[in-house]
């Protein structure tokens, strides 16, 4: 049995890059969404990534092997919508376990082969635990700002769920990312503690906010400190940050966490700013370069890409993380 | 885990973590229901917003973190937590501090967990129900991600000896420890604090166990922390009010040294320890250390005293006058009274073993709390000024003592000597200060003659002394001043750095740096002694200083009642301003920025050739280099005008600043250690309004100047009437008796000018304002009083009445045949018009249009005239300076220029009613004259209708003013003195006010000929006007 909590001591892990981005160049239609089981399905479906696990699954794996041959040491299973929550848009509450379970059993077969043909370099899967579309801690109603949309005990019901699903199909570590609502993260670690309590088991957790813009705070008004020990009441394996920023603009708030953390740490940033058009247009180049002064500065422990970045990011970011030794966590009063 | 996992972290929006070094956390206690009767019914009564503000006024009164607490027989406790909760969650300000989840029910906390996204406190668990319930709570209060405070409280009941609580506490950090994996740094325990002197025998012991329970509990229990609610201790003198603080204070003083690190602590009832009477403290600490068998009987005796004391004090407002001596002096700083000040300090000055030390200490005490009120927003701008006099007059009365003391110095032998070098260049640097000493040159060796030997007043110098890696030429230890001689090496060759940096190093280490020439010490020796002498005098201002900031009002500018309200304001937050005065040429700015190595530039102006004079101050600097901020104030400043002209000329940073309130944040930010952000932040948002601006501008629309005279406002001359002025020619007014203006004055300019926004009277009311506002106006009617009373200003006016017609639509020719011009028949006003395209049927305006035009034969007139009520307001305010008085320098300025505003509106009725005539039977009440509700108008060259100050020159010209009255026209056309205003008079009912607005080339070129100057020239004068 591999184990990442070893592998994360010997050297920078690298995670993949978007899933959404590779996904587009599929350029998948309505009917390719549905597949033969969702033929008749009442609500169009086009745009429901998650779903293609199950319609396209093939299309997941070769997108798993993509990143694994760019030198991923980590890909995330294609479940960052799988909860009953985000997955209530298209009345498919009910697949849920489903979705996740298979989303994990494809990212793991992967690996596994990736592993076997070389077993110095094991690969693992991260099961994707999405913020939803829901904020438990502000009010989507102006004039009712005590008003919310969605209770802690909801998340925390949905997020137990995929949590449980995810680990029936395998995956090696659990990725709670785009945090923008610190209290929506604190419920899915609420639900990840409690089925760690009922099964018994340990497993790797992995936390991840997102600072929204240059004010340097989530989008629920955090700073990078008080997010840090609003997350810190649990054994995490990284905590660190992705989206919304690019690598050069995420530094500042990396650095501060580094030096708060005696976690590990981890980022996937942007393919840079989005442009006039919402597009991510940073070079792989350009991203190696942002990236390589996080490894220069010792920040980091796991470094990935998310919006806008594929394989060629994702290969330029691996190629120069050999060349660097991990973040140590050493600890100065 | 944090690496500060050792300390109890807290989050709220910002994080909060309680080390060592942070003393006590205090706990805000106003939002629970069952300590504030007021709080109750807000939340029983459903009006949040109300009790949010209850939430606010704690955090802003600096609680760290707030308790809240909804457990209340009448109250869904569990809906009002939440409710509330998520109501803090929308409310940044409050919710930047951590919660304290409070109640004494689990559900109801479970539900205050799970609406919050910080790491809260949960108030409280225990042993209370059993082992069970207790580890089940603490438990999810873990996983809820919350630190918790756990009451020293068992299943047989709550602690109240020593033995028990130590018992319990033990016992629930072992069960949280070892069994629920609780951080121990996230435990804090509730070791009981009970009410003490309640005369029973068991009771004895409250304080004293509870402060030995907390010292073995942070002993013996590693990470935990100790908590309480304090006021509880003083429970049984509930009413006298004396007591209860002294009980609080010395309870509270003596738990924190025993280890107690937060707590909760009603602020209203606490004195300060240090304050409390001596005997009074003596008979407090015998109950709480259980010293004495009777200390109970003998505290309840002298609290009787203590009680009647108070209540025979009749003076109630000099009450203050009985608080401890630090306190006398921070109430007369915050409420700005000057009475005391002096015979306060002198106390201060006994007491201190150095006079200088009234100043940093006593003086600096109270002015930190006044530059936290006002920063806080709790003192406004008129009260910070007053305490700046205040300030101002202690500081005076100290300097002869400071003084005196500098010129009996101790021997500083043996002392300080030694103290300057730097240890590892030592060796090198005494090799060449010895061989610098023994060949000095002719200007050094003549100034060592008259220095040696105390020569000088008593001061001991020495030369070519070591400090740090510099050799001084000579130097006075005991007042830390450096004199240099200009043409030398001063410093070793390999060590070579810049003189600036020298001089800013040595600034930094506490010396003064003077220089001079050789040539100046060879051929003007006294001069040199003198400013030698001088500089020795200055006292060694050891308060640091928190920056230099330059400030002036700019070349041809006379307007400075904004600036000197900004300076005395960043004067109180401890910078030191440089005040270069009015009419600063920008060469005096710059040579003066780089002297003084000052840290920011602040220009400011009033009239609109300022704004061009600021973009070449800008470009100035940028040319000479300097790389420092620069601020932009005064009244037609804008933040458009600094982001478009000026910004762009200059690489520091530059920020527009509209009141003096944030004149103390923007240079706090900007002299801030890291500002770099700060200073990234203000340059995007420059270039961000300026491409905004830019873009906005573009999209206007504009006649030529040939359609808009075709579309000018039409007045039908056959019909209109046109009254023949009763009085024709120039009058002067000399001497006028000021006591008439009092009526005519519009106060509501005059709160404005103090940073205070509203319409008089109604601002006198004002719930946030009001209070502060009617102290100022007394305070403006007192100095008015002495104004009228004794004449202390001189208001003179001219005018006059002449025939004229408008010409080539947008002149209008005067007849100056009654005037006292000599050379001509005519003079010419020109005037500007509107050219933004209008909607149909609006016409572009021009003040010729109020003027019959010279066609249609009829005759028509215009006015012009002058009034000052500045003669004596600079000497009046210089006389304020020198007695520290800026509150009223500031303000016996603010009035002149409301009396010339007024003099301006009386004169103008005077014109309209009698020596025009117009306009006989008007009769108009103040307000409606203020509203200018009367016919005809008198607009002002320089504002909105007429924005060429070139204008002035004519009226000048044409009435002779400076000749007759004095009023004088600087470079940049502003009146001096300042409190002067000038315009035209039109007597036409159809005339009335409009803006300008922005004009284009054509009509520029047009008026270039017109005024027979360039186009340049002419784009000088009107650029605030020309469209882009």
């Amino acid at each position: 049995m591999y184990n990442i909590v070893k592998e994360i001591q010997k050297r920078i892990l690298v995670l993949d890059g978007a899933m959404g981005t590779m996904l587009q160049q599929y350029n998948f239609t309505e009917e390719d969404f549905r597949g033969e089981r969702f033929k008749d399905y009442p609500l169009p479906l086009k745009g429901n990534n998650d779903l293609l696990s199950l319609t396209q699954p093939q299309a997941i794996a070769e997108i798993h092997q993509k990143y694994f041959e760019a030198g991923a040491d980590i890909v995330e299973t294609n479940t960052f919508s799988g909860t009953t929550i985000a997955m209530a848009d298209y009345q498919m509450e009910d697949l849920v376990y489903e979705l996740n379970y298979e989303s994990a059993k494809i990212a793991k077969q992967v690996a596994e082969e990736f592993t076997e043909l070389n077993p110095k370099k094991p690969r693992f899967v991260a099961g994707s635990i999405g913020p939803t579309n829901r904020t438990a801690s502000m009010s989507p109603d102006v004039n009712r700002p005590e008003f919310r949309a969605v209770t802690f005990e909801d998340l925390r019901v949905a997020y137990k769920q995929q949590v449980e699903a995810l680990l029936d199909g395998g995956v090696d570590v659990l990725l709670v990312e785009t945090i923008f609502d610190t209290l929506n993260a604190k419920a899915a670690l609420f639900a990840i503690e409690e089925v760690k309590e009922d099964r018994n088991i340990s497993i790797p957790v992995m936390v991840s906010g997102t600072i929204t813009d240059a004010s340097g705070r989530t989008l629920s008004g955090q700073t990078v400190e008080a997010f840090l020990t609003s997350v810190s009441h649990i054994p995490l394996l990284t905590v660190g940050f992705n989206c919304a920023l690019g690598a050069e603009q995420l530094k500042p708030y990396l650095q501060r966490l580094s030096n708060k953390t005696e976690f590990f740490t981890s980022a996937h940033p942007n393919a840079g700013l989005p442009n006039a058009f919402g597009e991510y247009d940073q070079s792989p180049k350009e991203m190696q370069s942002y990236i390589e002064d996080y490894l220069k500065d010792g920040l980091i422990n796991i470094i990935g890409g998310c919006c806008g970045t594929n394989p060629e990011h994702i290969n330029a970011i691996a190629e120069v993380a050999k060349n660097y030794k991990p973040r140590t966590i050493s600890v100065t009063a | 885990m944090s690496k500060e996992n050792k300390y109890l972290t807290l989050s709220g929006l910002e994080p909060l973590v309680v080390t060592p070094e942070s003393n006590f956390i205090n706990i805000g206690e106003r939002t629970n229901v069952t300590g504030s009767r007021k709080f109750l019914r807000l939340i029983k009564e459903e009006k949040y917003n109300e009790a949010l503000d209850v939430a606010r006024d704690q955090v802003e009164g600096g609680a760290q973190i707030i308790d809240v607490n909804m457990d209340e027989g009448m109250l869904d406790g569990k809906y009002a937590m939440v409710k509330f909760l998520n109501l803090i969650a929308s409310e940044p300000d409050i919710a930047r501090v951590p919660i304290m989840i409070d109640s004494s029910k689990w559900e109801i906390i479970e539900a205050g967990l799970q609406v919050v996204q910080g790491k809260c406190v949960v108030n409280s668990i225990s042993l209370k129900e059993g082992e069970a319930e207790f580890i089940r709570q603490a438990k999810l209060v873990k996983r809820y991600g919350a630190a918790v405070i756990v009451m020293a409280f068992d299943e047989v009941g709550q602690a109240d000896t020593y033995e028990r609580r130590i018992e319990i506490c033990e016992r629930s950090y072992k069960i949280l420890t070892d069994i629920v994996n609780f951080p121990p740094q996230d435990i804090i325990f509730d070791p009981n604090i009970f009410p003490v002197a309640t005369g029973m025998d068991e009771h004895k012991l409250n304080a004293l166990d509870f402060f030995n329970a907390t010292k073995w509990i942070r002993e013996n229990l590693p990470y935990a922390n100790v908590s309480g609610g304090v006021s509880n201790v003083s429970f049984s003198f509930r009413g006298n009010t004396v007591v209860r603080e002294a009980i609080n204070s010395a309870f509270l003083y003596h738990a924190i040294q025993h280890g107690m690190n937060l707590g909760i602590v009603n602020p209203t009832l606490l004195e300060v320890y240090d304050e409390i009477p001596k005997d009074l403290l003596e008979h407090v600490e015998d109950v709480l250390f259980n010293k004495r068998e009777d200390a109970t009987e003998r505290l309840l005796d002298f609290a009787e005293t203590v009680k009647g004391q108070k209540k025979e004090d009749e003076t109630k407002v000099l009450e203050w006058r009985n608080a401890p001596l630090q306190d006398r002096i921070t109430h007369s700083l915050v409420k700005g009274i000057d009475a005391f000040i002096v015979e306060d300090v002198e106390e201060a000055r006994q007491q201190a073993s150095k006079p200088i030390e009234v100043i940093e200490d006593n003086l600096m005490a109270g002015m930190n709390v006044v530059g936290d009120l006002f920063g806080s927003g709790k003192m406004f701008l008129p009260q910070v000024v007053k305490s700046a006099r205040v300030m101002k007059k202690a500081v005076a009365y100290l300097q002869p003592f400071i003084e005196a003391e500098k010129k009996a110095p101790k021997s500083p032998k043996g002392t300080l000597h030694w103290k300057t070098a730097d240890p590892l260049n030592y060796s090198l640097l005494k090799a060449y200060a010895k061989e610098m000493r023994n060949k000095p040159t002719e200007a050094e060796a003549l100034l060592w003659d008259v220095l040696n030997n105390k020569k000088v007043d008593g001061y001991k110098f020495r030369r070519q002394h070591i400090i740090g890696s510099y050799i001084a030429d000579f130097v006075c230890l005991k007042t830390n001043l450096i004199i240099e001689i200009d043409g030398l090496i001063h410093q070793l060759p390999e060590n070579k750095v810049s003189d600036q940096e020298r001089k800013k190093w040595l600034e930094n280490e506490g010396f003064r740096v003077i220089r001079f020439t050789n040539n100046q010490v060879l051929s003007n020796l006294d001069f040199v002694l003198n400013s030698i002498r001088e500089n020795l005098a200055v006292p060694p201002l050891e308060v640091r200083r928190q920056g230099k900031i330059l400030m002036a009002t700019v070349k041809g500018d006379v307007h400075d009642i904004g600036k000197n309200i900004v300076s005395v304001v960043l004067g109180c937050n401890n910078y030191e301003i440089i005040d270069l005065g009015v009419m600063v040429p920008p060469e005096k700015i710059i040579e003066t920025a780089k002297q003084e190595n000052v840290d920011i530039i602040g220009l400011s102006g009033l009239i609109t050739p300022s704004l061009d004079e600021m973009v070449y101050v800008s470009k100035a600097m940028e040319k000479e280099k300097l790389d420092i901020p620069l601020i932009i104030g005064g009244a037609t400043t804008s933040k458009a005008h600094t982001s478009v002209k000026i910004a762009p000329n200059y690489n520091n940073t530059v920020v527009h600043i509209n009141d003096a309130s944030r004149a103390v944040t923007v240079v706090g930010n900007l002299l801030q250690q890291d500002n770099k952000v700060y200073k990234e932040q203000i340059r995007e948002e420059y270039d961000k309004f300026r491409e905004q601006f830019v873009s906005r501008g573009k999209r206007k629309e504009y006649l030529s100047i040939v359609d808009a005279r075709k579309n000018k406002y039409q007045i039908n001359w056959d019909e209109t009437e046109i009254v023949k002025p009763n009085e024709l020619g120039i009058q002067v007014i000399e001497d006028f008796d000021i006591t008439k203006l009092e009526s005519f004055i519009d106060w509501s300019p005059f709160f404005r000018s103090w940073d205070l926004h509203g319409k008089f009277p109604e601002i006198l009311k004002d719930d946030i304002v009001g209070e502060q506002a009617s102290e100022l106006y007394k305070d403006a009617q007192d100095l008015l009083k002495r104004i009228f009373n004794e004449t202390l200003l001189k208001a003179k006016a001219i005018f006059g009445l002449f025939p004229a017609n408008s010409i080539n639509d947008d002149d209008i020719e005067v007849s100056v045949s009654l005037s006292a011009v000599e050379d001509k028949d005519t003079l010419k006003f020109l005037t500007l018009r509107q050219q933004l395209k209008k909607r149909e049927g609006v016409p572009n305006h021009a003040l010729a249009d109020f003027i019959a035009p010279k066609e249609t034969g009829k005759q028509d007139y215009i006015g012009a005239f002058c009034v000052t009520t500045g003669f004596g307001t600079a000497e009046l305010a210089k006389k304020f300076e020198e007695n520290n008085d800026d509150y009223n320098s500031i303000m016996i300025k603010a009035l002149a220029d409301r009396l010339a505003e007024a003099f301006a509106e009386y004169l103008h009725k005077e014109v309209r009613t009698k020596h025009w005539g117009y306009a006989t039977s008007e009769n108009l009440s103040n307000e409606e004259l203020i509203k200018e509700a009367y016919k005809g108008i008198r607009p002002a060259p320089g504002y909105p209708a007429c924005p060429d100050h070139l204008e002035k020159k004519t009226i000048w010209d044409l009435l002779k003013v400076e000749e007759t009255i004095g009023v004088k026209l600087t470079e940049s056309l502003a009146m001096w003195p300042a409190a002067s205003v000038s315009g035209y008079y039109f007597g036409n009912k159809e005339a009335k006010y409009f803006g300008l607005g922005k004009i284009t080339k054509d009509q520029l070129e047009d008026y270039a000929t017109r005024r027979q100057i360039s186009i340049d020239d002419a784009e000088k004068w009107l650029s605030p006007n020309l469209a882009d």
